[in-house]
């Protein structure tokens, strides 16, 4: 995640309190939406950005999952998402995102 | 209708390690951070030799060594399953070795700005007076050299940037101004390197085309690099720069920026003009870009794999009016991404691909190859970007799904069938469907393919002006006879005069 986002994210959670903050990914690859899910709750794993050794456990998911998904109106969702649905492996970048929330996030939806 | 006819193209890498092991950005950064760390230290052991660089079938493919066919049959991974025999030429052009270049690029600088060790300006010197493209006057532009003392001064206490081949210093790059950002030793490089590319690709052109220099009338030039200083940081112009040295000297020319759509909008740019017989004949041509040399090379060296990005990617087209003969590009259907089109994928793709096809009453199938963003997917895989070219033409599949043009059970059979494989190394404008256009153009002209689609696609958003992401596309299609074209017009022109004395006649009778 590059640090400008990085520093976006943190000054949310400062602002809005990290139990108000969600964020939800868009990532096209498993290996990348775990780095960013991970860089939001554990910390920057490349020790680069502000989030570097900062902890803030937010409710991370993937756009894909049901959480998120269920909360879409079903024609913008179409519209807007529903040809990448067809071209992603959504099982898999969902299942990344679950498995570092539930390992590092400290709150959730 | 509106055409443009592509009369020729061209296509060159140049092969640069050891710029890019000292000033791609990546490395160029962590040194400046964090200095000679291990990355670094490894970086160098995965540096590809010239030959090696020559027998990687992606690059091949690039300057026409081998086809697209031919590029699918290689088995992966393709950085260990080299070519067995493979030439510096191909049919498209060349990849020109690290040492060449460096005198082609002090071949390109006007100002002094490169300056050559004399020992290796004799070695190049005769060296380059052996390449068949480079003129007596280009060669003359060579540098008699200085001595190495006077180059290390100039490293040493004017932030010269030293030229390397491995650990020898063989010149440097020297700065344009005390202060000024925009010339400084880096920028200037960068700028020169993209000029002295773009050079190689319109010597290529030229003589693929058939075409003297003194023809060309316009080039339009579309890298991702800025020319200027830090009054007009970004005024231009390369295309003119690059025209200069080649010899063109009816030309001028600008540039267009739209990051890595900029290529597909200069084409539209250079085929408009060509088209609306304002200029005849119009070449569009970048060089590379030396920053985003081992771009990627972090993720290579971890998964333990050679650093591929080492070479700067180069190519030219020739434009000229419809001549019946040559593939034509169609202006009347050309894929526009509007500001309000919005910024999914889905609204992306749609702009490009299903708009343009609607306009000609054509249906996803009616394109026999798309070609969007070429990547090498062994570059990109490794560093979590996945397969570009693949997901592009998913992205189109899962469209003509959406759209009812195509059964979701046909998707794969589609991607397989109307995608190709990258070919184009992550130098941003390179990759973005230009590549392709050459080898198109050889399949329609050998009536292997009928229509292709080049799309181009920029992240607008990296420059902090604007979130939009931008893209443009257009269809190229065989160019249609002229006798076909006259015969229809004189019928036309029998049955107008025809009715007219019918008219007449009757009018006539009438009047009696």
């Amino acid at each position: 995640m590059d640090l400008q986002n990085q520093q976006r994210v943190k000054d949310a959670a400062e602002k809005y309190g990290a139990e108000n903050v969600v964020v939800v990914l868009g990532s096209s690859d498993p290996e990348g939406a775990e780095i960013y899910a991970e860089t939001v709750t554990n910390g920057d794993p490349t020790f680069a950005g502000p989030l570097a050794g900062v902890s803030l456990g937010l409710a991370v998911y993937h756009v894909f999952e049901e959480e998120i998904k269920g909360e879409a109106d079903p024609s913008v969702w179409e519209e807007q998402v529903g040809m990448m649905e067809m071209v992603l492996d959504t099982e898999a970048l969902a299942a990344a995102v679950k498995k570092i929330r539930e390992q590092y996030s400290k709150y959730s939806l | 209708m509106a055409k443009a006819s592509i009369k020729g193209y061209s296509y060159c890498l140049n092969h640069v390690p050891n710029i890019a092991f000292h000033y791609g950005n990546t490395p160029f950064t962590e040194r400046l951070l964090r200095g000679e760390t291990e990355f670094i230290k490894n970086l160098k052991n995965k540096m590809q030799s010239y030959k090696e660089a020559c027998a990687y079938a992606p690059n091949q493919a690039y300057i026409g060594g081998i086809t697209l066919a031919e590029l699918e049959q290689q088995p992966s991974p393709m950085y260990e399953n080299r070519l067995k025999s493979c030439d510096r030429f191909g049919k498209y052009g060349e990849i020109m070795p690290e040492d060449e270049f460096i005198g082609l690029m002090d071949i390109c600088d006007v100002f002094d700005i490169i300056w050559l060790e004399e020992i290796f300006a004799s070695e190049i010197k005769s060296k380059l007076e052996g390449h068949s493209l480079l003129n007596e006057s280009q060669l003359k532009r060579l540098e008699a050299g200085h001595p190495q003392e006077e180059i290390m001064k100039e490293v040493n206490e004017n932030e010269a940037l030293p030229l390397y081949l491995g650990e020898r210093v063989v010149g440097c790059c020297r700065r344009g101004h005390e202060t000024d950002e925009c010339l400084s030793s880096y920028v200037l490089l960068e700028n020169i390197a993209c000029k002295a590319g773009g050079v190689l690709s319109l010597l290529h052109l030229m003589k693929n085309a058939g075409i003297k220099p003194e023809e060309i009338d316009y080039v339009v030039e579309c890298s991702e690099e800025a020319a200027g200083d830090a009054n007009q940081r970004g005024g231009g112009n390369f295309a003119k720069a690059v025209a200069e040295i080649a010899g063109c000297v009816n030309a001028s020319g600008c540039d267009v920026r739209s990051f890595c759509a900029g290529p597909v909008n200069a084409v539209i740019a250079g085929a408009c003009q060509v088209a609306s017989g304002a200029r005849k004949n119009v070449v569009v041509l970048a060089g590379g870009a030396v920053p985003k040399l081992f771009m990627n090379s972090r993720d290579h060296i971890k998964k333990d794999m050679p650093a591929l990005e080492d070479c700067l990617g180069g190519f030219a087209v020739l434009l000229g009016p419809s001549d019946g003969e040559n593939p034509v590009i169609r202006l009347d259907a050309l894929g526009k991404h509007s500001v309000a089109a919005g910024a999914s994928p889905q609204a992306i793709t749609s702009a490009l691909v299903w708009e343009p096809l609607q306009k000609l009453g054509l249906d996803f199938n009616d394109i026999d190859k798309y070609a969007a963003e070429l990547h090498i997917p062994e570059i990109t895989l490794p560093a979590g970007a996945g397969d570009v070219p693949l997901a592009n033409f998913k992205m189109i599949a899962a469209l003509a799904v959406m759209k009812g043009r195509l059964e979701k059970s046909a998707m794969n059979e589609f991607v397989k069938n109307k995608g190709i494989p990258g070919f184009a190394h992550t130098q941003g404008h390179i990759p973005s469907g230009v590549p392709f256009i050459g080898h198109a153009c050889d399949a329609i002209k050998a009536n292997e393919m009928k229509r292709a689609m080049i799309i181009g696609k920029g992240s607008l958003f990296l420059a902090r002006l604007t979130n939009l992401s931008d893209g443009a596309s257009f269809i190229i299609e065989p160019g249609q006879k002229e006798e076909e074209k006259a015969a229809l017009t004189r019928e036309e022109i029998r049955e107008a005069v025809l009715d007219v004395l019918q008219g007449l006649a009757e009018d006539l009778k009438k009047q009696q």
